[in-house]
């Protein structure tokens, strides 16, 4: 399974370097969030710097919308899930290898906010190791439920529209343990991170099953 | 040669519109029958079907042994759509090397299946979002031919294509019902297939109506 999984990542990776989506617009609409945040608490600097992580997450929250809808797109545009469901891949393949590459693009997009808020907003990253593991956690929680509230609509005239709408509420979690652990990694909060980790670690590991169990059905009806 | 298709009384629905409204179908290995109809006379469903990817609503049917009414969906297919099942931004090798990996197969022979319809060179590394859709379903094609599939279901393979594309295909077609895979096939452009195909029957309002004559070699039942 994990050799499939590793085909289905490596293809999807291989089509967003390719079509440049990632680089030439989900990036830049993350940033773009970001320097918007800036522009309407700019005058308020300690604010800015005080809200950095919620604001960094509710725009990882926000591109990760883009980047589900956009993994969904590559797999319907031109029935190649047809093509999926007739090889015999195991369907738990094709969920974990499409959301690790949604994860690593996910990735991208927090390394490039954390550089937008430390400039931007004068963040300071006190604890590395905290935000890493955060950081990945978390995008391998929304990328996991991404790819299993899109697959619930991906077989539905309006899913550009219902995803959201799916995804934002179930992905709260998500915001709130990997927003609190950065504030406790940028050095704004008294209170230990770690236990936010451990949130994060909880509802990774529950999409992940329901993914792996749930995602062969879904895929009949995509 | 084993039975590849058997359908009987099969039934199948689009929404609530029955597409498939009990078709009877036999082909065996090494087989190539032309499915011909109107618009709308259930030539898609019936290969979707065929492939699993549409559930039968009643009646029966296996393909490769396995028992479609149970909802089983039968290894070795290889299904041609009207969609080629192509990711516009990989090139056309990347894609067959993609599906080949899918299947399990070594891709080393992505370029010699490309070769064989007819992409060759520069055509092999433009992103398949720049080639026609006639080259689009050669690709599609070759995708197939590297995977061997023991069952082909191909809907109007040969739109598109040109004189030399149409020779290919036969030729691909032939070789692989001559290495024992059934071929079954939905067109309307009899006059181009109809010196490869072993048989053909005729399908009307989601039923098997009638075989012309000319083309049968074996018994097709009418539902």
């Amino acid at each position: 399974m994990l050799r499939e999984a590793y085909v289905v990542a490596a293809k999807d990776l291989r089509v967003e370097a390719r079509s440049h989506v990632a680089r030439t617009q989900v990036v830049p609409f993350a940033l773009v969030v970001v320097v918007l945040f800036g522009l309407a608490l700019d005058p308020d600097r300690g604010l800015l710097t005080r809200a950095a992580p919620g604001l960094l997450w509710v725009t990882v929250l926000l591109t990760t919308l883009l980047a589900t809808q956009r993994s969904l797109a590559l797999e319907s545009a031109d029935r190649a899930v047809d093509q999926l469901r007739l090889s015999g891949v195991d369907p738990a393949a094709v969920f974990l290898g499409k959301a690790a590459a949604l994860s690593i693009q996910l990735l991208l997009v927090v390394s490039a906010l954390a550089l937008g808020v430390v400039v931007l907003y004068g963040a300071v990253l006190a604890s590395p190791l905290l935000l890493v593991a955060s950081a990945l956690l978390a995008t391998a929680g929304l990328a996991l439920a991404g790819t299993l509230y899109g697959a619930v609509a991906a077989g539905l005239r309006v899913r550009e529209t219902l995803v959201p709408l799916l995804v934002l509420p179930v992905v709260a979690p998500v915001l709130l343990g990997a927003t609190r652990a950065w504030e406790a990694g940028v050095g704004l909060a008294v209170s230990d991170g770690w236990p936010w980790v451990r949130l994060l670690v909880a509802f990774t590991v529950v999409f992940g099953a329901a993914g792996v169990l749930a995602f062969g059905p879904l895929l009949e009806e995509a | 040669m084993g039975s590849a298709i058997h359908l009987r009384s099969a039934m199948a629905l689009l929404g609530r519109f029955p597409a498939l409204a009990g078709v009877d179908l036999d082909v065996s290995q090494g087989e190539i029958v032309l499915v011909e109809g109107p618009n709308g006379a259930g030539k898609t469903s019936l290969l979707r079907a065929c492939a699993g990817l549409l559930r039968l609503s009643a009646g029966s049917g296996t393909v490769l042994g396995v028992d479609l009414s149970k909802g089983g969906r039968p290894r070795g297919v290889g299904f041609l759509g009207h969609s080629a099942g192509l990711y516009d931004d990989l090139n056309p090798r990347e894609n067959v090397e993609f599906r080949a990996r899918l299947w399990g197969i070594p891709p080393a022979g992505a370029a010699a299946a490309l070769e064989r319809v007819g992409l060759e060179g520069r055509l092999q590394n433009v992103t398949v979002a720049q080639l026609s859709a006639g080259q689009r379903r050669r690709v599609g094609l070759a995708a197939l031919a590297v995977v061997r599939p023991r069952l082909w279901l191909l809907d109007e393979p040969h739109a598109g294509l040109d004189a030399s594309a149409r020779e290919q295909l036969d030729s691909v077609l032939g070789e692989a019902a001559a290495e024992g895979a059934a071929i079954l096939l939905a067109s309307h452009e009899i006059e181009h297939v109809g010196r490869i195909v072993s048989r053909s029957v005729c399908i009307d309002r989601g039923r098997i109506a009638l075989e012309p004559a000319e083309l049968t070699t074996d018994s097709v039942h009418v539902a």
